[in-house]
């Protein structure tokens, strides 16, 4: 508890001994004059006089409808009609209401930023031989730091002596360690489980990941929800309304004789003055919004903004990339196929060769197969002339020689001119040909990922209809590996570009069926454009890609594809409690209007009614950073 | 030229909405959130009269919330 919120804390105290005292005390009466006021007063000035004076200094600045002075008009217009209890009672409670917003608030501001606890504290760099302990911000990329067992890793960097188990759970959600040794990379934010680690830096503190990190999380609150624009144009009419509709109650009912007569009607007018801070709702919409990507972020689910919780609640449409999203996207090869007379190893070292400068998966694999099946490195001179053939495969010269290396599409005329082997297997097939003579295929394989056939499931009972996987694999292989995770719709063979007219074709016919919303799923190397173009964009496995993190709305830090589901939920989750409050703080508020107006609630009620919606609705808030399961 | 500059004693939601309205109102910014949750304000604003615009949201505040002061 801040300073600020003890001493209000006191005055509040101090304030109801001397109210209860003035009600119940049987203190003398002279000449008409009850001396129990005295306390009443003085209780009053306790607890309100801050209220008076902002209030003065806030009129004198034009601000008519600031919350100070209406509570003042309120409580002066009671003491006027001779409510002094029921004046004295209102500030009391108004001050309740306050303090228990800021401590309300307080505490779910240090939950959030506890949930966040990822940031380093200091960083032992080691200099001339000697370790001294500094704030991360002044190491530099290069310099060489030591983390001991227990300890945040501060910046990313290399490990350069070592070895030990790495508790990603800050980042990932993910419980289980990652073993960590001389040569890996390692991230900022993770936790040194047992050995003493060398590192080498590679980024400076502002570009690491666990600054990256807090700092979408915290900017993520700026990017308003419908609900939150709606609130703040909301809170922007409704108090001058309810204080016109104040104005009105006090002098049109009077003056046209209606009812019971001039001092009820000031009374009932200021019950209006009363409710007319909409403060419940301004602070418990983004609260409930804050809460819900504070929990998400816990899971390892970075949600980059509010307005992306409200898309990721409406999502009916689940669009995947293959590639690295439900599949691996770590290529083996599996078998080599050579046409007569030409040796495996030479379709290998021609497809390898040929894929040499391409950043492709299949090439890495290409490239490792190599190594292992003959112990050399590839000879990257004998290349020249590299052509790529977008979703096709590539050409090049090998020692003067034109190769192909691609998919079936090779074989036309203006290419390798020759017919290709038919294969029919689960995989990347890469064909290898020089012009007009077949050399021969490989075979390459992508494994599907662990429980992603679960993850759909789980996706389907949260309310998703279809599910969607694009490819720019051959048809065959590509339903063959929907078919096993359950997704219901291919489209295959397609090239990168497609995938982005793909996804608009999805969309548009997506928008003239329901209001659901479209959700891309792609692994950020290289669909960007996709990412961005959906809906709503997820990147997996954004650990260490700053590509991922850049093109994408919602981060999931590790790859489990299950993480979608419970990110649909979170948001679900998120909005129904946002909207429960929406609905829940009108409501009462609209209900003791109507009661005002009509003269069925006095002043302190309408108070605690006010003050108890603000605190029940902060409360309903803060549910949304615990998530359950 | 962006920075974000944290808040002292922001104490209530309205009163933040209330200032980032009239912040936004005035010449030179380009974009300005009061963020009530993290306690901060993110300006945008021209280079040349980012000390006087940030002078001129000062005060404004000042006005919608006595208490409430911008740390620079």
């Amino acid at each position: 508890m801040s300073r600020k919120l003890k001493k209000l804390l006191v005055r509040i105290s101090i304030a109801a001994v001397l109210f209860l005292a003035g009600m119940l005390l049987p203190l003398p009466v002279y000449g008409g004059f009850e001396t129990n006021i005295i306390l009443l007063v003085a209780a009053y000035l306790l607890v309100g006089y801050d209220i008076i004076l902002k209030a003065a200094t806030n009129i004198g600045h034009g601000q008519v409808f600031d919350e100070n002075f209406l509570m003042t008009i309120a409580t002066f217009a009671a003491f006027g009609t001779g409510e002094i209890a029921e004046g004295v009672m209102v500030m009391l409670l108004y001050q309740v209401g306050e303090w228990f917003q800021q401590y309300a608030v307080g505490k779910s501001r240090n939950s959030i930023s506890d949930l966040m606890d990822i940031r380093p504290d200091y960083a032992h760099l080691v200099k001339d031989g000697e370790t001294q302990t500094v704030d991360p911000e002044d190491v530099a990329v290069g310099d060489t730091i030591l983390i001991k067992a227990g300890e945040k890793v501060p910046l990313d960097g290399i490990v350069k002596k070592g070895e030990s188990f790495l508790d990603t759970s800050a980042l990932t959600g993910e419980s289980v360690p990652r073993r960590i040794s001389a040569g890996d990379e390692i991230l900022s934010g993770c936790i040194n489980g047992s050995g003493l680690l060398e590192i080498e830096v590679s980024k400076e503190f502002e570009e690491s990941t666990v600054s990256k990190i807090l700092d979408l999380v915290e900017n993520a609150s700026s990017r308003k929800a419908k609900a939150e624009n709606f609130i703040t144009k909301f809170a922007k009419y409704y108090t001058p309304i309810v204080v016109f509709g104040a104005l009105v109650l006090a002098i049109i009912p009077p003056l046209a004789g209606i009812g019971p007569g001039f001092r009820e009607w000031i009374i009932r007018a200021c019950t209006f003055l009363v409710i007319s801070c909409p403060c419940a709702l301004v602070i418990s919409v983004p609260l409930g919004f804050f809460g819900g990507i504070g929990g998400a972020a816990k899971e390892g689910i970075l949600i980059k903004g509010s307005n992306f919780i409200e898309t990721l609640a409406n999502v009916d449409t689940v669009v995947f990339d293959k590639t690295g999203t439900v599949t691996k996207g770590t290529f083996e090869v599996q078998k080599i196929q050579a046409s007569d007379g030409v040796t495996e190893d030479y379709v290998l070292e021609c497809a390898a060769l040929a894929e040499s400068h391409s950043s492709h998966p299949i090439a890495g694999s290409l490239i490792a197969a190599y190594k292992n099946r003959t112990g050399k490195e590839l000879s990257a001179e004998k290349v020249s002339d590299v052509k790529e053939f977008s979703g096709m495969g590539v050409a090049a010269v090998i020692d003067g020689v034109e190769v192909f290396a691609g998919n079936d599409k090779l074989s036309a005329p203006d290419k390798a001119a020759v017919k290709f082997a038919n294969v029919d297997a689960a995989g990347t097939v890469v064909h290898v040909a020089l012009k007009g003579k077949y050399l021969g295929y490989i075979l390459i394989s992508d494994e599907i990922k662990e429980g992603v056939a679960e993850a759909m499931t789980e996706l389907k009972k949260n309310g998703v209809s279809d599910l969607v996987m694009l490819t720019g694999d051959r048809k065959n292989i590509a339903e063959k590996v929907a078919s096993s995770v359950d997704i219901d719709t291919v489209y295959s063979q397609l090239m990168p570009g497609d995938k982005v007219d793909k996804v608009e074709e999805l969309i548009a016919a997506e928008d003239k069926k329901s209001k659901g919303k479209l959700a891309f799923v792609g692994d950020g190397i290289n669909d960007a454009p996709v990412l961005s173009r959906a809906d709503v964009g997820i990147a997996m496995g954004g650990l260490g890609s700053d590509a991922a993190i850049e093109a994408a709305d919602v981060v999931i830090m590790d790859d489990r594809l299950s993480k979608i589901a419970k990110a649909i939920g979170i948001s679900r989750r998120t909005i129904r409690i946002v909207r429960q409050n929406i609905v829940f703080a009108l409501g009462v508020k609209g209900i003791f209007l109507v009661l005002g107006a009509l003269g069925f609630a006095n002043l302190w009620e309408a108070v605690f009614a006010d003050v108890g919606v603000a605190f029940i609705a902060i409360l309903n808030s803060m549910r949304t950073l615990y998530q359950r399961g | 030229m962006k920075k974000t500059f944290k808040l002292i004693d922001l104490d209530c939601a309205n009163c933040a909405a209330k200032m980032e309205r009239e912040a936004a109102k005035i010449e030179g910014v380009n974009e300005v959130t009061f963020n009530f949750m993290t306690q901060k304000m993110k300006l945008d604003a021209e280079d040349e009269r980012f000390d006087e615009i940030l002078d001129e949201i000062a005060k404004v505040c000042k006005k919608v919330e006595p208490d409430c002061q911008i740390v620079r």
